[in-house]
């Protein structure tokens, strides 16, 4: 077989293959064979590289050249230019937009330069459909150590001394729950891998499945030998249909490679894995109502203790972590507990991936360190407020999460400084919001989440959250009072203090962060019956004004429902009863005379 | 209520699915999730017989129906459509192209068109937040959609 | 045992390992308020949720507050029940819960026994602060229960009950969040379920969301017409339940009372589902016995064990559950149903009254004998052999609407000839006790031998399934008894599996039977209740002179005048019935 001189990786994650990646790739296939390259280039189809902004991604090794926005009429230039002469093909480097230069290299980006890659080690670097090249990549060399060279308890002790935490929202030491679940003795253990990810604007997990399945079946299999279960469950969103496909190739040549299944390795270790669909139901991030959920149940939570990990599914002791905690555990066997936990903060170690997007130059998903801190996320690696507006907010941990400011931006992120500022970590969210989001509208947006996906067996969260989704939008109608105001306070803290479960416990977030960093927004909705970001309708009037107005008929013409009168060559007046706010006038006016009061 | 015939090729093939699942009662999502891909919705009958094959109550199996949003008992369009909602869309103005679509089609969210051609749905984050707003048309993305350009992305499939 | 100590309030208590804090606090006289919460006692049943967050605790360390139902004891645990930050928090959800609930009070059949009405009332709500949307559904009426969901708060109680306990699988939380609700498939009308309207969800359900069809108006117009004879009957267990409601003692035993009551509400005749109890015996005891003899000569056609048919309850949930095997109940109606055609075919005629114009009431502890009387097969002509059942509570509710002071009533006695009754009779209303008073029967005619002690212990008590061997001068006879449809049915599928040893097996739909049936006073979760009622039966049938139903002389008159014989052929026609196969599903029936 020839020597393969240059692998073309071209991002299979779902943001690029909504942007044609498929065809990208598979006109470079057909190029390839055309031209007669197919002895020297391969084509590879990685998981996502991150930078989801500019996708879709192309990436030409070994000289790691990192093409941006490609469409799949530019892999002919490609080919002839980069591969067959030699040369760069400028126009789609990216471009630094502070010094303007093209940067070639992804290494000297902003966008890459502070991230330190764990979890996703192998995301845009591997072909997910191919056992080969994780193992190439020293993959399933952890699962042989462990089942080689140590014992479970030494195992646990790795991850323990590593400081690693739940990286689903909790933050629950990984090494205790392991241990937990070792403990308790019974005939057969669950090992869980969720991957229910709910969080709406989050995409961690899915990426991880897409880009690189293996790393969370090995983890899987050593967490099996750890607590002495055979059987792995994951239990995944039926609508990551890309994510579920790759897990079942990774399963399968797992199996036919022999690691997983009987005697795994020739150690006598049985270990298989199964997937379990979810079917839509965010709360199903909650372990409990995982298992119910995987029993065949509705997915509603129940008190705990017992914790899964004493009785879970089928009342089996369960150990139940997310794809991301699960993704970082083959690291660090092979590196070894001091050099993780060299990464991060005194309580928090590691990093942790966050989908970062919102009003952000930069969208994409990135992995940092422990202890970063939000100004290095959105202004370096984000590259700072889209259209340069004025930055107002970032919401980190999704509907459970809460709303930072300016203030917070220098806060280093991890797990005890973000709820310490009234948010949390979560799965990973990070949503940034400029001066056009208004907060209180923001805060409705999550409750009318929370509200949807409420299980309903608790009254606090069944109700209470219903009332304040309906005070917030009497609020954001210009309704509100400041009576209002104390409800949401006093109802969101009975809400945190009596819900059954982690959704109800964290659901008031948006609303109490909002009050506490926004509450001049608050007062403004109810008092001055204004929204300084001019996003909540009701509050909005669209004037005339008659210095501008030159009667020029066009604005009453093209309002729909009829509400602008005036004569010809007169200035024109908006009935404020009428309008419905559709903003048809101001569009259509030449002479800048209607504005938004 | 009228009896509605389900196709015996159909219950045939979902019953061999619940055979696959040995019965088991706790296989119901799994069925359930099959049962949808074979009939495209779970219509009330359907969801008695998959009662009977694991052998419990109707109740709950519509209990656990109503309870996920993936199931639906009503039937999708040819061309389902979703929007994105979550929350990267949702600030760069996803509700709007959803007032669009809905303005356009003249339907509700999880509505179908009386020609059966369309349906409407929300979503959650389909993982393409870099094309915010983010709508979906059967299995194909469409980003960065703007409120005026929705009416286009359904000409596509309109003829 | 190990012991765990804790504070609750500052007092010290000493409590079993894994009790909650609930119970922990009950044995210091602290006592948490609750709502979804609801066990009873020593039956295994038991509903906690942790669902409707009233009776959250503040626990030192504990980040949120606690459910006292669900969290367990820990050894130094200091949990206070009634700081501000509880008050508020327990306040605060109640209002939510109100917030969601129809302010009907004053019309609702749950008033004055509602359980979020006297939290309400504790907790001194004045006022709800939150507005906002309700939850509302179609309200569903069948021949038994009502539903008017929009009064559920979801404390699962009746699903559990209606899945756990009974296995009827009639009910589950559908939908989810602001509008998830307790409800049938596809959110029909309960007729359309396999519900076999035994009516433990009404008894459980803390407010007015699970109710009976209310019978008492159509009785009263009876009473009224001049045209109609009102033979009014009831039912063992009522005797024993019915003073709860006028503050009585639980157990205290007010037959005679009752007996002066309905006379005084205007009903023409005063008779005892008690005597028709005894006929019950006699002709469910022969077939007993006739189809024991045919196995013991070799039969190999007789289907044995023979199950009991009195429950009604019951009768719907076998022929829901069990269609392969409707051959194997006794064809025995129950004593309701053998009562209706003898009052109004024997009784009646005998007075020369048509019977189109005798109205027949029941007085019942349940709630499936209103779906029973309604049954077409008993019917003649569309008139019905029993009109109207009224379940205890509302006689009781008619007794306060005709302002008669019931405690101040005399003892009066039941009219004859379908008053007169054995103490075999008055056991129906126990669990075991039908059984009982077919042993005391079949003993004496198949043996020929008086029984020297007429009580088989044997067969009492609550446990779910009970079994015992009775000798019958040699032969041993196998009995069963389950009380409880999910007890029952596993004596069902053993039968199926071909498992069973039972020759006879008798079963009632309610825990404890009758005496903790759907149409009794409320008891609230209390087990005790229950309990009393039961010892207060077994108290009325030790002091009855008569205690074996073939020694009861109208019976005895009954068969010579009128019926001939047990199983004969006038028994067959009015005694005696057939059950169908109800296994159909709404859309599908294969």
């Amino acid at each position: 077989m020839a020597q393969i001189k240059y692998h073309i990786l071209v991002c299979g994650g779902t943001g690029c293959r909504a942007s044609q990646s498929e065809d990208i790739l598979k006109n470079f296939q057909e190029l390839i064979i055309d031209k007669g390259l197919g002895t020297e280039v391969q084509v590879v189809k990685t998981g996502c590289f991150g930078f989801c902004e500019k996708g879709p991604i192309v990436k030409m090794m070994p000289d790691n050249t990192f093409y941006t926005k490609v469409s799949p009429a530019d892999c002919e230039e490609i080919l002839n230019e980069h591969i067959i002469k030699g040369r760069k093909v400028t126009r789609l480097l990216y471009t630094d937009p502070e010094t303007k230069e093209q940067v070639s290299d992804s290494k000297h980006m902003e966008f890459y330069k502070k991230q330190i890659r764990i979890a996703l080690r192998n995301c845009g670097f591997i072909n997910p459909e191919n056992i080969e090249e994780y193992i190439g990549r020293d993959g399933y060399q952890a699962l042989g150590k462990v089942l080689t060279e140590l014992t479970p308890d030494a195992t646990i002790d790795i991850i323990k001394k590593s400081g690693l935490r739940g990286r689903g929202g909790g933050g629950f030491p990984t090494g205790l729950k392991w241990e937990i679940t070792r403990k308790v003795k019974a005939d057969q253990k669950y090992v869980i891998c969720n991957a229910d990810e709910g969080d709406p604007g989050a995409f961690m997990d899915r990426s991880v499945l897409e880009g690189d399945p293996h790393s969370v079946l090995e983890a899987m299999a050593i967490n099996g030998y750890c607590t002495g279960a055979s059987k792995g469950l994951v239990y995944i969103r039926a609508e990551y249909p890309l994510a579920v496909e790759r897990l079942k190739i990774a399963m399968r040549q797992a199996r036919e490679f022999g690691l997983l299944g009987q005697n795994i390795m020739g150690t006598g270790f049985n270990f298989d894995v199964e997937i379990r669909y979810g079917a839509g139901a965010f709360v199903c991030g909650e372990e409990t109502a995982l298992i119910h959920s995987m029993e065949g149940k509705r997915g509603e939570p129940t008190v705990k203790p017992p914790f899964p990990s004493e009785s879970g599914y089928l009342g089996k002791p369960s150990n139940v972590n997310n794809v991301e905690t699960y993704a970082n555990i083959p690291v660090i066997i092979i590196k070894g507990a001091e050099w993780f936990s060299a990464i991060g903060t005194e309580k928090s170690k590691g990093t942790k991936v966050f989908a970062l997007a919102g009003k952000i130059n930069n969208v994409g998903l990135i992995e940092v360190p422990m202890g970063i801190t939000l100004r290095e996320v959105i202004y370096e690696i984000g590259g700072g407020i889209k259209n340069d507006k004025k930055f107002k907010a970032v919401q980190t941990g999704g509907p459970s999460g809460g709303m930072l400011t300016e203030k917070h931006l220098d806060t280093p992120i991890d797990y005890d400084n973000l709820i310490a500022a009234g948010s949390m970590m979560g799965s990973g969210g990070m949503i940034v919001m400029d001066e056009d989001d208004c907060m209180v509208s923001m805060a409705k947006f999550y409750l009318q989440f929370t509200v949807e996906e409420s299980c309903g067996k608790c009254s606090p969260c069944r109700i209470g959250n219903k009332r304040l989704f309906e005070i917030l939008e009497k609020v954001t109608k210009g309704q509100g009072t400041l009576e209002d105001l104390d409800k949401l306070k006093n109802l969101s803290n009975v809400i945190k203090d009596t819900s059954l479960c982690g959704l109800g416990q964290t659901s008031p977030n948006p609303v109490l962060s909002s009050l506490m960093n926004f509450p001049d927004e608050y007062n403004e909705h109810v008092v001055s019956k204004k929204c300084r970001a001019g996003s909540c309708k009701s509050l909005m009037q669209y004037i005339i004004d008659p210095d501008n107005c030159i009667g020029c008929t066009l604005c009453a013409r093209n309002c729909p429902v009829n509400a602008i009168s005036g004569e010809r060559k007169q200035p024109h007046i908006i009935d404020q009863e009428k309008c419905i706010k559709c903003g048809a006038c101001m569009e259509k006016c030449k002479f800048n005379a209607i504005h938004i009061n | 209520m009228a009896k509605v015939k389900l196709s015996e090729k159909k219950l045939a093939e979902l019953k061999e699915v619940c055979k696959f699942f040995n019965n088991e009662k706790g296989e119901l999502i799994n069925v359930l999730h099959r049962a949808q891909g074979i009939f495209g919705y779970l219509p009330a009958e359907l969801q008695e017989v998959i009662a009977k094959e694991l052998n419990i109550s109707v109740a709950q199996v519509y209990g656990v129906v109503t309870f996920y949003s993936f199931f639906t008992m009503t039937p999708k369009g040819e061309h389902p459509i979703s929007i994105c909602l979550g929350t990267a869309c949702y600030v760069r103005g996803s509700e709007k192209v959803l007032e669009e679509v809905k303005r356009t089609l003249k339907i509700q969210v999880g509505d179908t068109t009386p020609d059966g051609k369309f349906s409407l749905s929300c979503l959650r984050c389909v993982g393409a937040c870099g094309l915010a707003p983010v709508m979906m048309v059967g299995d194909k993305v469409y980003g960065r959609v703007a409120p005026d350009g929705v009416k286009d992305i359904i000409a596509e499939y309109n003829n | 045992m190990e012991m765990v100590t804790l504070t609750i309030d500052g007092k010290h208590v000493e409590v079993e390992k894994d009790t909650t804090i609930l119970k922990a606090a009950k044995t210091v006289g602290i006592d948490i308020p609750t709502l979804c919460y609801f066990e009873l006692k020593d039956m295994n049943i038991e509903n906690r949720p942790g669902g409707c967050r009233v009776c959250v605790v503040e626990v030192k360390g504990r980040r949120n507050l606690a459910p006292a139902c669900t969290t367990t004891v820990t050894p130094g645990m200091e949990v206070n029940t009634h700081s501000i930050r509880v008050l508020n928090a327990r306040r605060t959800v109640l209002e939510l819960i109100l917030s969601d609930h129809p302010a009907e009070c004053l019309t609702c059949a749950k008033s004055g026994n509602c359980e979020l009405q006297s939290l309400a009332q504790q907790l001194g709500v004045r006022d709800i602060p939150f507005q906002g949307a309700q939850s509302t559904y179609r309200k569903d009426t069948s021949p038994a229960i009502i539903r008017d969901v929009d009064k559920c708060i979801m404390c699962r109680r009746c699903e559990m009950m209606c899945n756990e306990v009974q296995t009827v699988g009639a009910l589950s939380a559908v939908n989810r969040g602001f509008m998830a609700v307790v409800a049938p498939a596809f959110e029909m009308n309960l007729e359309k379920s396999p519900c076999t309207y035994c009516g433990q969800c009404v008894s459980v359900c803390p407010t007015g969301a699970l109710t009976e069809v209310d019978h008492s108006r159509n009785v009263i117009n009876s009473l009224a017409d001049p045209t109609k004879t009102v033979v009014v009957q009831t039912a063992p267990a009522v005797r024993a339940a019915l003073g709860e409601e006028f503050g009585l003692e639980p157990g205290t035993l007010v037959t005679g009372k009752m007996v002066a009551a309905l006379r005084r509400l205007g009903f023409d005749y005063v008779f005892d589902t008690d005597f028709a109890a005894d006929l019950t015996i006699m002709e469910e005891g022969s077939e007993l016995l006739d189809r024991l003899t045919r196995y013991l000569k070799g039969d190999k056609k007789v289907k044995l064990p023979i199950l009991t048919s009195c429950c009604p309850g019951w009768v719907n949930f076998f022929e829901h559950n069990f269609p392969e095997m409707l051959d194997i109940p006794s064809t025995a109606k129950s004593p309701q149903q053998m009562f209706g055609p003898i009052a109004k075919e024997y009784f009646g005629k005998k007075l020369g009254i048509d019977r189109k114009n005798m109205v027949v009431v029941s007085i019942m502890p349940c709630i499936a004998k209103k779906y029973e009387c309604q049954r077409e097969e008993f019917k003649v002509d569309g008139d019905p052999d029993v009109n109207f059942s009224l379940s205890t509570r509302e006689l009781a509710h008619l007794i306060k609407q005709a302002n008669i002071d019931f405690n101040a009533l005399p003892e009066e006695d039941f009219d004859n000839p379908l008053g007169e009754s054995t103490g075999a009779a008055v056991i129906f209303g126990n669990t075991g006790g039908v059984i009982e008073a077919a042993c005391r029967t079949a003993y004496e005619l198949y043996t020929g031998k008086k029984l020297k002690n007429v009580e088989f212990k044997e067969l009492r008590g609550m446990e779910n399934i009970r079994h015992a061997t009775i000798d019958f001068d040699g032969l041993p006879i196998n009995i069963g008894i389950a009380h409880g449809l999910g007890n029952a049915r596993k004596l069902l599928e053993d039968i199926r599996d071909g498992k069973s040893h039972f020759h006879a097996i008798e079963i009632m739909a309610c825990p404890g039977g009758c005496i903790g049936g759907g149409g009794q006073p409320y008891h609230h979760g209390n087990s005790e209740i229950l309990k009393k009622r039961a010892a207060a039966i077994y108290r009325e049938d030790a002091g009855k002179p008569i205690r074996k139903s073939h020694e009861n002389p109208f019976i005895i008159e009954l068969y010579k005048e009128f019926l001939e014989k047990p199983l004969g052929e006038k028994s067959h026609h009015l005694l005696h019935t057939h059950y169908f196969d109800k296994s159909a599903g709404i859309f599908v029936d294969e």
